[in-house]
């Protein structure tokens, strides 16, 4: 089948579409954005976080005919004009990153929590990234680049 | 496979009754699961995410009708006053990304003993409604809907409408033991509603039988021992009575997740808890 839906901001099309197939591998395999990333497919791991209709979802457990007509918006479409994403210049400068699996879906979460929450407390960052997981176990990291993160939000 | 996507309720049902091979999806979180591990092939995937009207809740008469498409998100956010114990349960439910898209009425569709929205369901007295272009709609209380294992009795031509939930006329408190505070599916669960005006108690059990399932002797008991007039402290051996009948009404299985002695322990624990929390919270509003 046919899915047309918008990815960052794009109107995008993809044809031969398998109508069991997730959101996750529309992005990834047919419209070449490996940004999400796909790891345990059962909604467990948060790595292929995208936002859907201004939500963060796991977009391994949509399925890709549900995103017809939406927005999407993936990892890739955060930064703008070339200059990362505060959330991913935090993520660079608190060295938050290790392997980096985990890192695209902590971005969107985060960046999230940010629009929402302005200045979250330490509970309400845990909270947010709940879903998401980082088997290098880095997370002091990345709280610090969340918090770092929301301080200059704050500052600005 | 194909993808049906009505765009109204009439549709959605017709679309039902002509295609008993399609598997009905609404946030996902269970059905993709099946999809992605080939666990499942279905002839088509019905998506319920169109039809508006599952995703509205009205009050009428004292009572919520929660569209079945109605996320767990939305249920925090604007019910947490109404139904406090639905409420509770759905911010037990995976983490943010789920929350989003999981609704109540998948998970009745699921039917799983482990499903965090039943125990607060039963212990409310809810009602699903179930509606099939054929016969229109029927109106089953939650504790007759489940069947068994991972079954309810929804008819292959039938889909879950609302669920209609009384408004707490009392303190509610759901209970939940996992292994983490996020993404965790219940080794066992727990939720009590007081009904302050027909001096009663609801309750629900989790992941402790083939089906979720009410403790009804254990609430009998309780409500007919505590104080409703004057309200009197809940003594102490009176709620750990009721704990202990709640965990004979159980059944449950060692497995992954936990010992079946585990879960009849930890269910004694959480309603003697719950008891206790709920009741001091409805002496204090008075």
């Amino acid at each position: 089948m046919r899915v047309t839906t918008t990815v960052n901001g794009t109107e995008r099309t993809a044809d031969d579409v398998w109508p069991g197939e997730s959101l996750l591998f529309l992005l990834r395999e047919r419209l070449g954005l490996p940004g999400a990333k796909n790891a345990c497919e059962q909604g467990e791991c948060g790595s292929c976080t995208v936002y859907l209709d201004g939500e963060p979802v796991c977009a391994c457990l949509v399925a890709a005919g549900q995103a017809t007509g939406r927005e999407v918006t993936t990892v890739e479409g955060l930064a703008e004009g070339g200059r990362l994403h505060p959330v991913q210049e935090a993520f660079v400068e608190a060295g938050a990153v290790q392997c980096g699996f985990c890192t695209p879906g902590l971005v969107v979460m985060a960046s999230d929590l940010l629009e929402r929450v302005p200045e979250p407390s330490d509970p309400e960052i845990r909270e947010a990234l709940a879903g998401n997981l980082c088997r290098c176990t880095g997370y002091e990291k990345i709280l610090d680049a969340v918090r770092l993160a929301a301080a200059r939000q704050a500052a600005r | 496979m194909d993808f049906l996507q009505p765009s109204s309720w009439d549709d959605a049902l017709a679309a039902r009754a002509e295609r008993p091979d399609a598997l009905p999806i609404a946030g996902g979180t269970d059905v993709m699961v099946e999809l992605n591990f080939d666990r499942r092939r279905p002839g088509a995937l019905l998506d319920l995410t169109r039809v508006p009207e599952l995703r509205e809740w009205t009050l009428a008469d004292g009572v919520v009708r929660l569209g079945a498409g109605v996320p767990y998100a939305r249920v925090i956010g604007e019910l947490g006053d109404r139904l406090p114990g639905l409420a509770m349960a759905a911010r037990t439910v995976g983490s943010p990304q789920i929350r989003a898209r999981g609704t109540v009425g998948g998970n009745l569709g699921s039917a799983s003993p482990a499903g965090d929205a039943h125990p607060p369901l039963l212990a409310a007295g809810a009602q699903v409604e179930l509606v099939s272009a054929a016969r229109g709609a029927r109106r089953v209380p939650v504790a007759d809907f489940f069947a068994g294992v991972k079954r309810s009795v929804l008819e292959p031509d039938e889909l879950i409408a609302a669920v209609l939930v009384p408004e707490a006329a009392g303190p509610q408190q759901y209970c939940k033991v996992g292994t983490r505070n996020a993404m965790v599916i219940a080794v066992s669960a727990f939720a009590l509603a007081l009904h302050p005006d027909r001096q009663e108690v609801g309750t629900g059990i989790g992941s402790a039988a083939p089906t979720p399932r009410r403790a009804p002797e254990a609430g009998q008991f309780l409500a007919g021992e505590l104080n409703w007039a004057a309200r009197t402290p809940l003594p102490e051996t009176l709620a750990a009575e009721f704990g202990r009948r709640v965990a004979d009404a159980a059944s449950p299985i060692d497995d992954v997740r936990g010992s079946a002695a585990y879960r009849r322990h930890s269910l004694a624990v959480m309603a003697r808890r719950a008891a206790t929390w709920a009741w001091d919270d409805l002496r204090r509003a008075a």
